[in-house]
Order: C-alpha cells, then structure tokens, then sequence
C-alpha cells in the first residue's frame, strides 16, 4: 500500500516529464506531418545546460534556489529554441515535399551530431550538480516504509501543470494557437489568408524545444545527475506517449505522458526494475499494432 | 489598373495548365471567367498567390510585381480568395474561421467587420460557436466568403462560389456580389460555371480553354456571342468546348 503510493507519486513525475517532452512531438507532428527525431537531444543537451549553468551559479556564490532555477530554466530554454529553430532550417525546410524518407534522415543526422558535440564537450561519464533542492516531506509510515514526497517532485508538477494549462490557453484562444491549428488543416489556406507559414512552423519547433528544454532542467534537478544516454531513452519514452494518447493531439500527449510515467514506476516496483524500459517498448510496439491512432487521437489522418 | 497578369504561365509538374494568359482588372470593376472544366480557371487563380508559382510571364497589383512575393506576402497587398471547394477550418468553429480571415485586418476593425458579416449572413451568427465542418454546404460557402471579407481586401477572387448550391443560395451569392461591388466599390474577380448569372453581374468577361483565354468582351457581348451561347449557355452549364 505505502509502495504503490510511493510509486504513484514517482510515476505522476515522471509522467510529467515525458509529457512536457511528448508535446514537442504531438505539435510538430501535428503541424508538419512528420517526426521530429532531433526532439528527444533537447532534453538532453538542456540537462547538460543545466549541469553547467548550475556549477557556474554556485561557483559564484548564488545560492537562491528560485532564482538559479530561473537563471538555468532561462539558458536552457535559449539554447534550446535556438536548436529547435535550427534542425526545422535545417533538416526539415529544405527537404519540405521530398520523399518522407528525407528529413528523418536528416534529422536522425543533426541529433547524431549533437550528440557527439555533446559527449565531446562533456565527456561520456555521468556528472552531478550541486544540489540545488534536496528534501522532502515525510507523508506516512506504513509498516516501516515511509512515502516520501520531495520537493523537487512538487516543483515539478507545479511547474508542469502550468505550463500545460498556459499551453492550452495559447493554443486553443490566442491568435497564434488558432494559426497553428489552421496550419495542421491546411497550410496552403492559412497562406492564403496572409499568414507566415514558415514562421508558425519555427514557432512550433522551437515551442516543443522549449517545453523539452525545462523538462530536462527539472529532471536534473530531480536525479541530482545527468548522463550523456537520457536523450535518447527519455526521447523514445516520451515519443511513446505521444503516439499512446495520439500523436497530433495535445491532451493526447499530456494524458500518455502521464500514462508512461505510472506504469513504468509500477513495473519497476513489481515487476522487474531492470526491465522497465522493456514496458515502455511493449507498449509502443503494441498501440502501433492495434491502435496506431492512440487513446485520444483522430481515427483517420484527413489529410488536404 | 489593379491587377494585370501578362503571358503567365503555370505548370504541375510536366502539365502545362497556363499558356501565356492575358488578363485584366480595373479598379471597381467585376470581371468573371468561364470556361470548361479543366480549362485552368481555379489554376489561375491560384497562380495569382503563387500556388504554383507562374513558371512565366508576369502578374502586376497596383504597380507592383508579385509574381515572385511569397503567398502571404501577396495576401497581404490586399487580395483574398474564397477558393475552389471552400477549404474552411473544419476543425474550427465559425468564429476561429472568421478570427483567421481578420488576420491581415486591423484589430480595432474586428467587431464592427464580424457585425458587418452576420448582417449579411445571418446564419453565422446563429452557428458561430459551432464547428465549421458541421455547417450545410451553402453555410459553408458563406462562412468561406465572409472569412475572405474579414480582411477588408482590395481586390476579391472568387472561384466557383455557386458551385453545388440550392437556387436560392445561388440567387444570394450573386445578389452580394452585386451588393459589394456596387455598394462597396470592391473590385471582384469571378470564376462561375454558371455563365449566364456571371455574365450579367460582370462588367467583363474572359472565356478561358485549354489554358487560354480565347475570348474577351464586356458581359452583354459575351451574352449575345453565339459561341459562347453554343458552348457555355444553353442548358446554364459549361458543355465541351467549342
Ligand atoms: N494539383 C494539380 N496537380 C496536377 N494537375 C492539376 C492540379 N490542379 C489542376 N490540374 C490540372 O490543370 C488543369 C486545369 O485545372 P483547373 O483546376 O485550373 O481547371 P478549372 O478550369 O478550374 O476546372 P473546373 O471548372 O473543373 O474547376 C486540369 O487539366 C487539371 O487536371
Ligand atoms: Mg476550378
């Protein structure tokens, strides 16, 4: 009982980082069609910013909790929409009405680059942060097993919830959200009525960035360590969960998050730690098989 | 002069739709096209955004050439299309559709514009919470008429706006071309299968085959040509083409 609270409360935060990290997909698939396999690098190349900007920070004697994680949340996000920006200049634009084939390719490209520029700089060991928000509180004892809620678990719900709710504001009443949808329709409508396609597809790229980017500052806030692998497997995680609640929509993308994070805690606290990764491959194996148009997603792609 | 395409050209991929079209638009004057299916009507419509981009020749609006301007940019010089099947935000409600066609207008101007439009189609008032795609074929086409108004553009093309229409909506379309251009000086550039309703509302016209334009006349002499009696009238719709 006390373990599955814990666990509970485990999978809540880890589903929350995996849905920020899926929104990324959900729009840009949504917008353009396509993968944005270069998605999942965000995540990792902001929690070796963070890594750094935190060290530097507490090099310099700031030890503000609220305002180095504003300091490092601000880099982090820079750096990161600036990357978005690229890889959609980059490897998508050019090849836009080529074979599908094409930016995968390309894009599979620049996050191996980065990956390498990453491990380059860096290094391949795993590196900590100083620690930036340690403790908890003691909820109860059970049987000798006390559930344990940190603060860093708090920050990140908090800070997920509103960035999903001011996310759904802007996409579904602003004047930017409504262009982003009219994009998804029909991108050649959307020009007709004068609108920069082009940009609102920047825009979009560099959005998801942005989102993965703080959920890449809280998960190394969480862990207290990042190494040069979380990328690629919290990428492949995340892209599970948009594909479970349905990829193009953005509750789609929240609620798989969600999803994702709590099994994975349970199975590893019932079944098999070491093997958690394999519930997260299963899954996305069997909704591809059985219902590849997710929990929340449109049954059929309309395609204009 | 508005508008002025001169020997445009336009191709999708190895088919070659536009043959050097010349055509003209005055200020304040509404000119229709006819012509088969096929003929290249909705292409050069399209052509005049750039979508596909004239591969020859040259389109002028007010002095400026924008053959080469990106599509939005050309939007943005003050023409709006209602283009070929609708092509409406289905996902979107009436009211997002019309928030989309303000995008190029002045903010201060929405309201009274948004008004101006359920004044003359009642019905999107009625359904402006509701999904476009869930609107009747002829609401639709009002909803995509009045989305292309809301930018308050210079120059209005509309392409086949009667197509699959009741009479009775059919009757109101060209009742409101008639009203904008008449009451508010819009300049409206018209593509209609329907020849005979197009020709009386226009001030000239454009008899379009084969990618060119083969006729040209003011809307009484194309009336009265037996060619395009024989070939566009008869029976109120286009026949094969002479
Ligand atoms: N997207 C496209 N790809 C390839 N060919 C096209 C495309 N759109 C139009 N065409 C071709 O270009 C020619 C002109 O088509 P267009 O749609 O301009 O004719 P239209 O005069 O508007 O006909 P209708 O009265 O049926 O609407 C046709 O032969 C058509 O098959
Ligand atoms: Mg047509």
């Amino acid at each position: 009982m006390a373990l599955a609270l814990q666990q509970l409360i485990n999978g809540l935060t880890l589903g929350a980082v995996y849905g920020l990290i899926a929104i990324g997909y959900t729009m840009v698939y949504g917008i353009i069609g396509m993968i944005n396999f270069a998605h999942g690098d965000i995540y990792m190349v902001s929690a070796f910013i963070a890594v750094t900007v935190f060290t530097m920070l507490a090099g310099f004697g700031i030890s503000s909790v609220p305002l180095s994680l504003l300091l490092v949340l601000l880099v982090a996000v820079l750096f990161t929409s600036v990357y978005g920006w690229t890889v959609e200049r980059i490897a998508y634009r050019p090849l836009r009405g080529s074979t599908r084939l094409a930016p995968l390719i390309s894009a599979i490209g620049m996050s191996i680059f980065l990956q390498n520029m990453v491990q380059l700089t860096q290094g391949a060991r795993v590196k900590p942060i100083p620690p930036v928000l340690v403790g908890g509180i003691d909820l109860l004892t059970i049987d000798g097993f006390t559930v344990r809620l940190a603060y860093s678990q708090i920050l990140i719900v908090f800070v997920t919830i509103a960035l999903m709710a001011g996310f759904t504001w802007l996409i579904t009443k602003t004047s930017f959200g409504r262009q982003q949808r009219s994009c998804e329709q029909d991108r050649t409508m959307t020009a007709l009525l004068g609108i920069n396609v082009d940009r609102t597809i920047s825009l979009t790229f560099m959005l998801g960035a942005a989102l993965a980017a703080v959920a890449g500052v809280m998960v190394t806030v969480y862990y207290g360590v990042v190494d040069f692998f979380i990328g690629f497997v919290a990428g492949i995680k995340a892209f599970t969960a948009a594909v479970l609640g349905g990829i193009g929509s953005l509750p789609g993308a929240m609620l798989g998050g969600l999803l994702i994070g709590l099994i994975e805690a349970f199975w590893a606290a019932y079944l098999s730690a070491e093997y958690k990764d394999v519930a997260t491959f299963s899954i996305l194996i069997l909704v591809l098989m059985f219902r590849p148009s997710g929990l929340l997603g449109r049954p059929e792609v309309e395609k204009v | 002069m508005m508008l002025q395409l001169s020997g445009v050209h336009a191709h999708y991929g190895h088919i070659h739709a536009l043959h050097g079209v010349d055509i003209e638009v005055q200020v304040g004057e509404v000119v229709t096209l006819i012509g088969a299916n096929g003929a290249g009507k909705s292409t050069l419509m399209m052509t005049i955004f750039g979508q596909p981009r004239a591969s020859g020749g040259r389109i002028v609006f007010n002095g400026e050439d924008i053959t080469r301007l990106p599509t939005h940019e050309i939007a943005r010089r003050g023409i709006a299309l209602v283009p070929e099947g609708r092509r409406i935000f289905s996902r979107m409600t009436v009211m997002e559709n019309l928030q989309m066609g303000a995008v190029l207008g002045e903010e201060m101007n929405f309201e009274v514009d948004l008004k101006r439009m359920y004044l003359l189609f009642p019905i999107l008032e009625e359904r402006c919470q509701q999904r476009a795609g869930t609107l009747s074929g002829g609401e639709q086409q009002m909803l995509a008429i009045a989305r292309a108004l809301m930018s308050r553009p210079q120059l209005l093309l509309l392409d086949e706006p009667s197509l699959g229409l009741a009479p009775l909506y059919i009757k109101k379309i060209f009742q409101i071309v008639r009203e904008l251009n008449r009451e508010h000086g819009m300049t409206i550039l018209l593509v209609e299968q329907n020849a005979h309703h197009a020709l009386r509302v226009a001030h000239r016209g454009y008899v379009m085959q084969h990618g060119q334009i083969i006729l040209a006349g003011s809307g009484r002499e194309l009336l009265a040509n037996p060619e395009v009696h024989a070939a566009y009238l008869e029976g109120g719709h286009a026949a094969t083409a002479a």
